[in-house]
């Protein structure tokens, strides 16, 4: 059993199960944000507090959520790749690395959109918003070093270095800007909202990250099929795969 | 990982002394490129006030950050040379090949471009904290807080150096990869002095630095060695 999953740590093994699951992923995707907004625009309450205006979580937290969580993700691939000299590892996270830094992005904007209404600032230096902006640059500077170095198998391990000295740092730049945070007090505005949330509310924000989680997996798989192609075109099976695909259209 | 050697502690004691004093006498032979920073940091300090005005208050709130701005700058613009000589002329490859365990080299050049660079701004540091006004209490604070965490920009570089060894355009990543490493640095030393300047007792933060320099040591020589390794592979 786990030969046979073993087996698909071969880019040639690999290509076409991610291209058989890219669409079960999307779809997937697809239907869960559907049922996500549905929930978050007709089902979910209007907050006593924030009005209309909270609606924004049901994009802002998953896309928080994942941000996080792909650099994990990125950083435990890194660390396979460079503790047992796997190619796809390396390929997976830099497939992962631009879903990431779009999420990354995504929150912090959406943030600034919701930070408006809110507290009267589209941006404050609130803890979690300036982690947030340290890590879309930590993501920069994984995508900035594999982007810089040409040989792909050097920049696929200089770039696991990078996101193995990030992802010990994350949690510790998390606290160091909380700490500082508090001592400015610059801000005092808190991201923690009522302690009871609206069940309608959680359920369409669990939707929402189950397809932020889909569709990342979607893109990953799509992005790291282009890598295989790219580094493998010399392959003899990268040319039969050509010829299936001019067969078949 | 350096790989284990046949070598013993001794071998270890005398290789970190002789690649200190190997890396000072290179420095001394040219000596600008040591000033060089050292100018750098106090020109960049010295313009804040030019930009902001003069007001004595804001400058005194903001003297701290300035300064520990103004010192990760001066490291990230003097990370490259740390190992581009050596890697031009082929020492560094005989420095990877060589018994001796790669850590303790990287380790004995993280602490000579410490000696170098981050000793000089420490030292330098009060003067700049004059011309903002600070109190003699909040100087001492800041010159504590540059000490200790100063050494984290060299260990922490060093991994980032190594990285962009060879790499097109590598001083602006350099820049890229580094300075949100060096974000807990910047919140522990600044927020020391300012916690300072308000009464409170600046040692909680200047032990988190000291944490983090102890992090750091374990991390970025690790991280050096492994790059370092994949540059010249």
């Amino acid at each position: 059993m786990t030969s046979d999953l073993f087996r698909f740590a071969a880019p040639q093994a690999f290509f076409p199960l991610a291209g058989k699951l890219i669409p079960w992923f999307s779809v997937l995707a697809g239907v869960l944000a559907l049922a996500g907004l549905y929930v978050a625009f007709f089902v979910a309450p209007t907050d006593h507090q924030q009005g209309e205006a909270y609606r924004i979580i049901f994009i802002h937290v998953p896309a928080a959520w994942m941000s996080m969580f792909l650099y994990v993700v990125m950083a435990c691939w890194a660390g396979l790749g460079l503790a047992l000299n796997t190619r796809l590892s390396g390929m997976m996270a830099s497939a992962i690395a631009p879903t990431g830094a779009m999420f990354t992005f995504v929150a912090l904007w959406s943030g600034a959109l919701w930070g408006r209404p809110t507290w009267g600032a589209y941006w404050v230096w609130d803890a979690r918003l300036t982690s947030e902006l340290v890590l879309l640059f930590l993501y920069l500077g994984f995508i900035a070093l594999k982007g810089a170095i040409p040989d792909p198998a050097r920049a696929d391990r200089a770039g696991a270095i990078l996101a193995l000295v990030g992802v010990v740092n994350v949690p510790i730049i998390y606290f160091s800007v909380q700490w500082w945070n508090t001592l400015h007090q610059g801000a005092s505005v808190s991201l923690t909202r009522a302690p009871s949330m609206a069940a309608a509310m959680l359920a369409g924000m669990l939707l929402m990250a189950l397809a932020a989680w889909m569709y990342s997996m979607a893109t990953a798989f799509c992005r790291v099929r282009s890598i295989i192609l790219e580094r493998e075109r010399d392959a003899e099976w990268v040319r039969m795969t050509k010829e299936q695909m001019q067969a078949a259209a | 990982m350096p790989a284990p050697s046949s070598c013993g502690a001794d071998a270890v004691a005398q290789t970190f002394p002789l690649i200190v004093r190997r890396e000072l006498r290179l420095a001394l032979r040219r000596k600008g490129d040591v000033l060089n920073v050292l100018v750098f940091f106090v020109v960049v300090a010295s313009l804040f006030p030019l930009g902001v005005g003069p007001e004595p208050n804001q400058l005194r709130a903001m003297a701290a950050g300035v300064v520990w701005i103004a010192a990760l700058l001066a490291a990230v613009l003097s990370l490259p040379r740390l190992f581009a000589a050596d890697y031009a002329d082929g020492t560094l490859e005989q420095m990877l090949v060589s018994p001796q365990p790669l850590v303790v080299i990287v380790l004995a050049k993280a602490a000579a471009h410490w000696l170098l660079t981050g000793l000089p701004l420490a030292l330098a540091a009060p003067l700049i904290g004059l011309q903002y006004d600070l109190p003699a209490g909040a100087l001492g604070v800041l010159l504590g807080s540059l000490l200790i965490g100063t050494p984290v920009l060299s260990l922490l570089g060093a991994a980032g150096a190594a990285l962009t060894l060879g790499v097109r355009g590598g001083g602006a990543l350099l820049g890229l990869l580094v300075l949100p490493l060096f974000v807990p640095v910047l919140v522990f030393g600044a927020g020391a002095v300012t916690s300072s300047l308000i009464g409170i007792n600046p040692s909680a933060h200047l032990s988190l630095l000291g944490a983090f320099l102890a992090v750091s040591s374990l991390i970025g020589p690790w991280a050096a060695c492994a790059a370092l390794r994949v540059a010249l592979d």
